[in-house]
C-alpha cells in the first residue's frame, strides 16, 4: 500500500549496527538473477547506502546505511522506481525470524554429533574386527574423548526436554531418550576403564544424530511456514494521522493516540482506530472484520470499527476506543480464552512415549532380575538391562512421527498451503466437524463483476483505462476483469479522481466518468453499493454491478468434504439472505447468520460439549477467536492478521480444494505414522529378546538402529501429494 | 601398529577440520539464501558474499 507517509517508515528501521540503520522490505516480485541485480543497483547507487542484499528464497531486501544521511523513504521509492512493489516488515517480525537461534541450535548440535558418530564408528570398526588388548582400550578411550563432550553438547535438547517433563510428573520421548543415553555412556565409561570388551558410545552418538536429524527437520518446517506467514502479514499501519485542533497533522504511533482526538483515514486506507465520523461520508467495507458482505455507507455520527477499510471518500473520525478498549481488543482477549484448550493437546509422539517408557524400563528391571536369579553375577545382569534400554532406545519412534510430518507438510507447501507445526496436522487428522465462515470464505471477499461486462470492447478500455488510475476496489476488479477478457485498458493523460465520487477524464472532446451511480447519471433506483456506473459523453450511463462470488472449486471441495465424512455448519457474521443463498448454492443445512465473535465461539465450544472435534476454516478478525477455539483451524491468505495468526494453516490460492487436500493428506499422515509405530514396535519384539537373553552387542546395536531408521523414513516418503 | 599413532590423529584433525568448515559456513549466514546463490551465478558483475 502507497499511502505511506514518510515518517511513518521510520517505525520500520532498526538500528543495525552503532551509528548505522537497517530496514528489511518485502518485495515478493523478485524472480529471477536480473531482478536482484535490479533491485540491489538501484538501492546501492543511493548515497549512504552501505549495504543492499536480496534474499531470493524469502525475496527480501535488507538495505543499511549511515544512520541520518538518508531518509528510508527513499528506498522504498528506489525500489518502486526500478519496477518492484515493496512493503516493510515490522522489526518486531525481522528479530523474531532473522536468525532462528532454536534451528541454529540443532542443527549445530547435530553437525557435532554427526562428526562424532563417524569418527567413533570408524574406531568400532576396527574393534569389531578384531583389535583387541591395548589397541582396544586405546581406541576406546579415544572414543570416550569424542564421545563424552558430544553427549554432553548434542544431548541438551534432550535432557533439557526430559528434565522439564519430569519436573512436572509427566513423561515424554525425551525421557526414555535420556536415560538411554546416561545409561550407555556410563556403561561405556566403566568398560572403557576396567578394560572390557563392549563399549556402546557408537551406539550413543549415532542414537543422537538419528534423533537430532528429526528435530532439524521438524525445526526446519516450522521456520519455513513462519517466514511464509509473515511475508502474508499485511503491513497494518502502526499509526494514525492525527488532526491537531490548530489544523496541523501530524503522524503519531497507534500508542499514543488517545481518545477524543481527530484522527484522518484517506480513501483506500484502514481504519486505525475505533471511533465516530466527524467529517465526510464514504462506504466502509467490513467484511474483514465482521464478515458482513455489503458496503455501508456512513456520514457525520456513523460508528467505524478498527480494521475496516475506507472506500470512497476521506473522513475525519473522532477517535472513542483504543487498546485495551476497542473492538480488537475484545477479539484478542476471547481469542486468547479459547486458545487454552488446544494447549492441552498431547501430541501423539507423547501419548506413545506414555505408554513405551514405562514398558521398555520393566523389561531392563526384569532382565536385571531374571539374571540375577539365573545366578548371573551383579555385573552381567546390569550390562544386559542396560543392553536392553540401549536397543530399544526409540531412535526409530524418534523419527516416526517427524519424517511423515515434515513429508506431509512439503508436499502440502507444493500445493499452496502452509503448516505451521507439526501438532496441526495430527489434530487436524482427528476432525469430524467442518465450520465455514461465509465472507472471505467461501466467497473470495473481494467484488467481482456479475456475469459478462455490459460494456462494448472500445467503451471497456476507455473505463479500464480510467479504473487504472485509482486503487478503490471496485476500479481494481473492473480492470482485472477487462484485464481478463483480453482487453488493454486505453492510457489515458488526465484523470482526475473525485474522492467518494469517481473518475473523470476529458478523451477527444467528450466527458468519461467512472463511479457512484448516481454520480455517473445512473438511474437512481437502480442504485447498489456495490456497483460502478460508467458515462461516456451524452450517452445513457451503464450500470456495472458487483458481487463477492462463491471461491471456485467451492461446491466440488464442499461435495468432496462430505464424502471424506464432514458433517459441514456455516457460522458468519453476515446477514441472513447472502447467508443462505450461500448455503443453498453449496447444499448446506446447517447455517447460522449475524452472529458475533462470541456467539461464533460459543457454537463451537457447544459442539465441543456434544464430543465433537471441529475443523474451523475462517478468516475475518471474527473469526480469530473461532479458529483460536477449534481442534484445529485454517485460513486463506486473504485472512485478517488476527486470522492467520490464530489459524494452524493457510492456503495461498483462491480454489477451496485447499480444504480437502489438506484433511485427506491429514488423514494419510496419521496412518503413514502409526504404521511407522507398528515398524518400530515391530523392531522392538525382534531386539528384545536378543538383548534379554544377552546376546545384544555394540554391532548388532548399530545395525538394528540404522536399519529400523531407514524403514521409517522411507515409509514417511511414500506419502504424496493430495489431487 | 606405529602408523596409528600418526593416522588416528591426521583422522581426526581432518573431521574436526570438516566440522569447523561447516560451522563457519553456517555462522557467516550461505545457507541463508540458497536459491539466492543458484541464481548469482548469472551475472557476471563481481558480487562478494557479503558487499
Amino acid at each position: 500500500m502507497a499511502t505511506l507517509a514518510p515518517s511513518n517508515l521510520d517505525l520500520f528501521t532498526a538500528e543495525a549496527a552503532p551509528g548505522e540503520r537497517r530496514i528489511d522490505l518485502h518485495v515478493p516480485a523478485i524472480h529471477c538473477a536480473g531482478c536482484i541485480r535490479k533491485v540491489e543497483g538501484a538501492v546501492r547507487s543511493l548515497p549512504g547506502i552501505t549495504k543492499a542484499r536480496v534474499n531470493f528464497t524469502t525475496r527480501r531486501l535488507t538495505a543499511e546505511w549511515a544512520d541520518g544521511s538518508l531518509d528510508p523513504g527513499a528506498i522504498l521509492a528506489a525500489v518502486e522506481a526500478a519496477g518492484f512493489e515493496a512493503r516493510p516488515f515490522a522489526p518486531a517480525d525481522v528479530a523474531a525470524q532473522g536468525s532462528d537461534p532454536a534451528s541454529r541450535r540443532l542443527i549445530k548440535a547435530m553437525a557435532v554429533a554427526g562428526f562424532a558418530a563417524m569418527n567413533i564408528m570408524l574406531l568400532s570398526v576396527s574393534v569389531w574386527s578384531g583389535a583387541d588388548g591395548a589397541t582396544r582400550d586405546l581406541f576406546h578411550l579415544i572414543s570416550a574423548a569424542i564421545a563424552l563432550p558430544t553427549i554432553a553438547y548434542s544431548g541438551m535438547p534432550f535432557f533439557s526436554s526430559a528434565w522439564g517433563a519430569l519436573r512436572q510428573g509427566r513423561t515424554n520421548m525425551d525421557v526414555p531418550i535420556s536415560i538411554g543415553l546416561v545409561l550407555a555412556t556410563a556403561l561405556s565409561l566403566y568398560e572403557t576403564f576396567t578394560r572390557g570388551h563392549e563399549a556402546w558410545f557408537d551406539a550413543a552418538v549415532m542414537l543422537l544424530f538419528f534423533l537430532l536429524l528429526g528435530r532439524v527437520a521438524d525445526s526446519l518446517m516450522r521456520d519455513r511456514a513462519r517466514a511464509g506467514v509473515a511475508a502474508l502479514l499485511k503491513q497494518s499501519a502502526p499509526g494514525a494521522l492525527v488532526r491537531a485542533p490548530s489544523g496541523d497533522t501530524e503522524w503519531r504511533p497507534i500508542e499514543s493516540v488517545a481518545p477524543g482526538m481527530t484522527v484522518l483515514v484517506a480513501a483506500g486506507e484502514r481504519v486505525p482506530v475505533d471511533g465516530l465520523v466527524l467529517e465526510g461520508g464514504s462506504a466502509i467495507d467490513r467484511s474483514l472484520v465482521t464478515g458482513e458482505s455489503l458496503p455501508e455507507a456512513v456520514g457525520p455520527g456513523g460508528q467505524l470499527l478498527a480494521g475496516t477499510l475506507n472506500l470512497d471518500g476521506p473522513l475525519a473520525m473522532k477517535a472513542t476506543a483504543v487498546g485495551e478498549a476497542s473492538f480488537l481488543a475484545q477479539v484478542v482477549r476471547l481469542m486468547e480464552d479459547a486458545e487454552q484448550g488446544r494447549a492441552r493437546y498431547t501430541r501423539i509422539a507423547d501419548r506413545a512415549a506414555r505408554l513405551y517408557a514405562p514398558v521398555v524400563h520393566l523389561a531392563a528391571l526384569f532382565t536385571a532380575i531374571g539374571w540375577l536369579i539365573a545366578g548371573a553375577g551383579l555385573y552381567q545382569a546390569l550390562v544386559t538391562a542396560i543392553a536392553v534400554l540401549i536397543i530399544t532406545c526409540p531412535c526409530a519412534l524418534g523419527l516416526a512421527v517427524p519424517a511423515v510430518q515434515v513429508r506431509a507438510a512439503s508436499v502440502l507447501m507444493k500445493r499452496g498451503l502452509l503448516v505451521k507445526d507439526g501438532s496441526a496436522l495430527e489434530r487436524l487428522a482427528e476432525c469430524d466437524t467442518l465450520i465455514f465462515d461465509k465472507t472471505g470464505t467461501l466467497t473470495l471477499g473481494r467484488p467481482t463483476p456479475v456475469g459478462v461486462l455490459p460494456l462494448s470492447d472500445a467503451d471497456l478500455a476507455l473505463a479500464a483505462g480510467l479504473a487504472a488510475k485509482s486503487r478503490h476496489p471496485l476500479s481494481r476488479a473492473l480492470l482485472a476483469a477487462a484485464r481478463a477478457q483480453g482487453i488493454t485498458p486505453t492510457p489515458l493523460a488526465e484523470v482526475t479522481e473525485h474522492p467518494g465520487l469517481g473518475l473523470e477524464a476529458q478523451v477527444n472532446g467528450e466527458r468519461l466518468r467512472l463511479g457512484r451511480p448516481d454520480w455517473a447519471g445512473a438511474d437512481a433506483a437502480d442504485t447498489h453499493l456495490l456497483a460502478l456506473a460508467f458515462r461516456k459523453g451524452g450517452q445513457p450511463a451503464v450500470l456495472i454491478p458487483f458481487e463477492d462470488p462463491l471461491r471456485p472449486d467451492a461446491a466440488a471441495a464442499i461435495a468432496r468434504l462430505k464424502r471424506d465424512g464432514f458433517e459441514i455448519r456455516i457460522l458468519s457474521g453476515d446477514r441472513e439472505a447472502p447467508v443462505r443463498h450461500a448455503a443453498q448454492a453449496l447444499g448446506i443445512a446447517h447455517w447460522d447468520a449475524g452472529l458475533a465473535p462470541a456467539d461464533k465461539l460459543a457454537a463451537i465450544e457447544a459442539l465441543k460439549a456434544e464430543g465433537h472435534k471441529v475443523l474451523v476454516v475462517g478468516d475475518g478478525l471474527n473469526d480469530a477467536p473461532m479458529l483460536a477455539g477449534g481442534h484445529a483451524s485454517i485460513a486463506p491468505s486473504s485472512a485478517s492478521d488476527a486470522g492467520q495468526t490464530a489459524a494452524d494453516m493457510l492456503f495461498l490460492n483462491d480454489s477451496l480444494m485447499a480444504v480437502p487436500q489438506a484433511v485427506e493428506t491429514a488423514r494419510r499422515a496419521d496412518s503413514h505414522v502409526r504404521q511407522n509405530f507398528v515398524m518400530a514396535i515391530g523392531y522392538n519384539i525382534l531386539a528384545v529378546p536378543i538383548a534379554m537373553a544377552g546376546f545384544a552387542t555394540p554391532l548388532i546395536a548399530a545395525v538394528a538402529m540404522s536399519l529400523s531408521s531407514l524403514i521409517v523414513v522411507g515409509n514417511a516418503l511414500r506419502l504424496k501429494a493430495p489431487k | 601398529m606405529t602408523t596409528i599413532g600418526f593416522l588416528l590423529p591426521i583422522a581426526l584433525l581432518l573431521g574436526l577440520g570438516g566440522l569447523a568448515a561447516f560451522l563457519w559456513t553456517m555462522r557467516s549466514g550461505q545457507y541463508d539464501d540458497l536459491d539466492g546463490a543458484a541464481q548469482r551465478i548469472l551475472t557476471d558483475e563481481e558480487d562478494g558474499p557479503e558487499s
